[in-house]
């Protein structure tokens, strides 16, 4: 590949990873880690970016053990970050429906869905922590659903053919954050935890190359402060909406992760991104975001297209044998449970072919007229009936009557901040947990996986990881004139007074329309060589024209949304690009990542274990990025080809 | 369609505000009543007028960050319908519609049509929680909870602290709330130890953040996205009245 883009730099490791055999490798590595007396503890600062699952979680359990902890989130309150939006479980295995499930097993379909792109140890942990998070929520009065006999409920998921998914009604991350929130405004009470809502960190601090701090503004007022700590956890969430059109949430934003990667922090994998296959097709040019439909539908809804093009009849006039349940038809042993990138990819091909359904053919049937014949019409809506009625509050249909219609949207990203197995990047004293590392899920997460890595990470790993790095402080005082804090709050200034100094004629939003279809255009379900070049030069342009023309209204010293717009939209473009050359780089298909030059005869995604299984670690330069490559090694899974047949 | 908005604007805490007029046209059904306003900001700043500033975050209902009373009403006409999931599908060509922030003591505007509801976080400070430091959890099946219980310990959790309740109140109380939390953790076994300070802790924190009294009059639970019903705020009492007695 052409060097334009990019230069290779020395492979990087992951210098924690314990060895020995996987399922002691996390135990080892709680003893060989340092620990901080308890009347230390106190005298120690940490800064947690984030009240998602994994900066709730946390911050609760640091203020919990009695570091002294400094919260920050953007939204009016930590119970609003967007974990909240979760809706259909959690994975753990327990074993309680006595279905062959266990530790292993759920290791096993994680690394094989992530298509042996994530590191064994890091997952194995998890699977091993799974248990304990359920018992944690439970203890916190997470109303799970339960079954007549008082015990937890469990439904299946894609990827897995056991039930190990704990939920609450379709609003589990819902209830999951409540809990995390619970806990975390408890320590607020007891004095362990400061929390700063509507604040927005702009920066990060480095003195003499470890994290000591952040730049914050405070969305309010516009009054720009700095926070000094110990160390420093980003858990700012995933970047789906550099597509603009994602499930997430409108204030998601790279932001937080651009700024540690800029002073130096490698983003691993940016280009390994979930397109959600259930999500309700967009339905104008006003649109503003896409709505999910958990996955957990497709447990009992039957995804099919008419067989023949261009078939408009309405769904309930074409005869059984005229549709095409082409999910059970490739797939007759996951059938409708197939992981998210093959669903996705499949809803694709039918549309592709014009065999799409609703406006502007790029929609498929999600059926439930079976599950309602054999469960009950009561049974199915006390399992969805939420969903259901979301779906018609936004489309004007009835999904009991009529199929849904759903289309895949951007809704996770694998990719991020590169850490080691402490959850700590490559700069000292900066930790990265939940969907803002990238250390799980390899090139594809499965279902109901993201609130087990966020609530993994948080309530269970990093708090027994950060204590070895800790034990080395309390460092040095830092000034608030300190060269590198004056320096790193000038920036944040100078950004902020160019865009409301800038003599512009165009929105912040227009901006991040047009950059959106582009990345999803060339960067999103399928991407070619070619394609992805050309995303490269239209980014640039668009990014010259950005700083041109961008209008930003309003003040500095005011709560001023469009200002906040604007710094996350100028990250996102920058992420873009780098996303678009990671995608180039890696000629493989994988997971999330599906390279049209690399299929099998069936249009799978064919992987290159030979040249690519390694993370690609990037670090920034003004010039162009420069590629560490992190090898990854298979003792217990061995790669294959994956096969959902 | 075309619509007349009357929008409440106030440029910041101190400023004094005002209903503003605008006419939009062009706004398609199909569009969420924020993409409506999403699409009057963009001409807005076309202008070079400020854009109306809202809370707004998930756009799928689940939040609870969007919070506008519409017509009068919060979150507007559409029952169990958050702000950012009603859709103008239900207005017609020619409406006229107003457009204002939530109205409560305990809740001062910020900007426009964004409020502070910091003192719901109070409240939950107060008590709303069960006292379970991470690792000290027993195996999840060592309590089996009655799924009556657990279902309606579920329907009281689903509050999404929006705030509407306190916007409809005509007390400007937070009642429902707050009595949305004491019955969820109420109901479940984990949380009796703490059943009776909780009650009165979040009460002594909803009373001091300046929220009205509850005189039972039920518009919150019916302006309620989440349809929370009235029985909360009977456990509330019920629990309140019990821990009141043991405590004097």
């Amino acid at each position: 590949m052409s060097m334009d883009y990019y230069r290779e730099g020395d492979p990087v490791a992951d210098t924690k990873a314990p060895d020995g055999p996987i399922a002691e490798r996390w135990e080892r590595r709680r003893f060989s880690g340092r620990l901080v007396n308890p009347a230390n503890r106190r005298k120690l600062r940490v800064i947690v970016v984030g009240t998602g699952l994994a900066g709730a979680s946390a911050a609760a359990t640091l203020g919990e053990l009695g570091y002294r902890v400094a919260n920050y989130c953007f939204q009016d309150s930590p119970r609003r970050a967007h974990s909240i939006a979760a809706q259909g479980g959690i994975n753990a295995a327990k074993n309680y429906r006595n279905d062959g499930d266990s530790v292993h097993r759920l290791f096993y379909d994680t690394v094989k869905g992530g298509d042996f792109r994530s590191r064994e140890s890091n997952v194995h942990r998890l699977a091993e922590v799974s248990t304990e998070i359920i018992d944690q929520c439970v203890a916190q009065g997470v109303p799970f659903a339960r079954e007549y006999g008082g015990l937890l409920d469990n439904r299946s998921f894609g990827g897995a053919q056991v039930s190990r998914t704990f939920y609450a009604r379709g609003q589990t991350g819902q209830q999951l954050l409540l809990g995390a929130y619970q806990a975390l405004e408890r320590q607020v009470a007891a004095g362990t935890v400061e929390m700063h809502t509507r604040h927005e960190m702009l920066e990060l601090i480095i003195v003499e190359g470890r994290a000591r701090g952040i730049v914050v503004r405070d969305l309010v007022t516009g009054e720009i402060t700095t926070e000094i700590a110990d160390a420093v956890v980003l858990a700012t969430g995933g970047y789906g909406n550099v597509f603009f059109l994602s499930t997430n949430a409108k204030g998601c934003n790279v932001t937080a992760s651009w700024r540690a990667h800029r002073q130096g922090a490698y983003f691993a994998n940016p280009c390994y991104t979930q397109i959600h296959p259930t999500c309700i097709p967009q339905s104008g040019d006003h649109q503003s975001k896409l709505t999910l439909m958990s996955e957990s539908l497709r447990n009992d809804g039957r995804v099919w297209v008419p067989k023949a093009h261009g078939d408009d009849r309405e769904p309930g006039d074409i005869p059984e044998d005229e549709r095409d349940y082409y999910l059970e038809r490739r797939y007759p042993a996951f059938g409708n449970l197939v992981p998210r990138d093959i669903a996705s990819r499949a809803a694709k091909a039918v549309c592709d072919e014009g065999r799409g359904v609703g406006p502007g053919g790029l929609g498929v049937y999600l059926d439930f007229a079976d599950a309602i014949a054999r469960l009950g019409r009561d049974a199915v809506a006390a399992k969805y009936g939420n969903l259901f009625d979301m779906y018609k509050r936004i489309t004007g249909e009835n999904p009991y009557e009529r199929p849904m219609r759903i289309y895949p949207a951007v809704h996770y990203t694998m990719g991020g901040l590169w850490v080691d197995y402490d959850l700590q990047s490559n700069i000292p004293g900066l930790f990265v947990t939940g969907e803002a590392n990238f250390s799980d899920h390899g090139a594809n997460r499965l279902g109901a996986s993201a609130l087990m890595q966020g609530l993994s990470d948080g309530y269970f790993v990093l708090p027994n990881t950060i204590s070895d790095y800790l034990a080395d402080g309390p460092f040095e005082a830092v000034a608030e004139d300190h060269e590198a804090v004056a320096a790193a709050r000038r920036d944040v200034e100078d950004r902020i007074a160019f865009f409301l100094g800038n003599d512009g004629d165009r929105s912040v939003d227009s901006f991040h329309r047009e950059l959106g279809k582009i990345m999803w255009e060339y960067c999103g379900m399928e991407r070619t060589d070619e394609g992805l070049r050309k995303a490269i030069g239209l980014i640039r342009d668009l990014k010259d024209e950005f700083y041109k023309r961008v209008k930003v209204t309003g003040k500095a010293a005011e709560l001023n949304q469009q200002l906040e717009k604007a710094g996350r939209v100028a990250d996102f473009f920058e992420l873009g690009e780098l996303m678009c050359i990671d995608a180039l780089h890696r000629t493989e298909s994988c997971g999330g990542h599906f390279r049209a030059e690399s299929q099998t005869e069936d249009g799978e995604a064919l992987r290159d274990d030979e040249r690519f299984s390694y993370v690609a670690a990037w670090e920034f330069t003004e010039e162009a990025p420069v590629l560490h490559k992190e090898a990854l090694e298979f003792e217990y899974v061995k790669p294959t080809q994956r096969s959902y047949k | 369609m075309k619509l007349r908005l009357r929008i409440w604007r106030q440029p910041s805490a101190e400023a004094k505000g005002k209903m503003v007029s605008y006419v939009i046209e062009g706004v398609s059904e199909d569009a969420s009543f924020l993409e409506m306003l999403d699409v009057l900001n963009e001409r807005l700043i076309a202008e070079g007028e400020d854009p109306v500033a809202f809370d707004h975050d998930c756009r799928e209902g689940i939040c609870g960050a969007c919070s506008l009373v519409i017509d009068g009403q919060p979150h507007g006409p559409q029952a169990a319908t958050t702000t950012c999931q009603l859709h103008m599908r239900k207005y017609a060509d020619g409406d006229t519609i107003d457009i204002e922030p939530w109205r409560a003591g305990a809740f001062p505007v910020i900007k426009d049509l964004v409020v502070d509801r910091s003192a719901f976080d109070r409240i939950i400070q107060a008590g709303g929680y069960i006292s379970a430091p991470t690792g000290t959890a027993p195996d999840a099946h060592a309590v089996p909870v009655p799924k009556p219980d657990a279902d309606a310990a579920f329907s009281a959790a689903a509050c999404i602290g929006c705030g509407a309740c306190v916007a409809a109140c005509p007390n400007g109380s937070g009642m429902l709330f707050m009595a949305a939390k004491v019955a969820h953790l109420g109901l479940m076994p984990q949380g009796q130890p703490e059943r009776h300070t909780r009650v009165l802790g979040m009460v002594a924190a909803h009373d001091e953040a300046g929220f009205g009294g509850c005189t039972n009059v039920g518009e919150c639970s019916a302006a309620c996205p989440k349809e929370i019903g009235m029985d909360v705020i009977g456990r509330l009492n019920a629990d309140f009245r019990k821990a009141a007695a043991r405590a004097a």
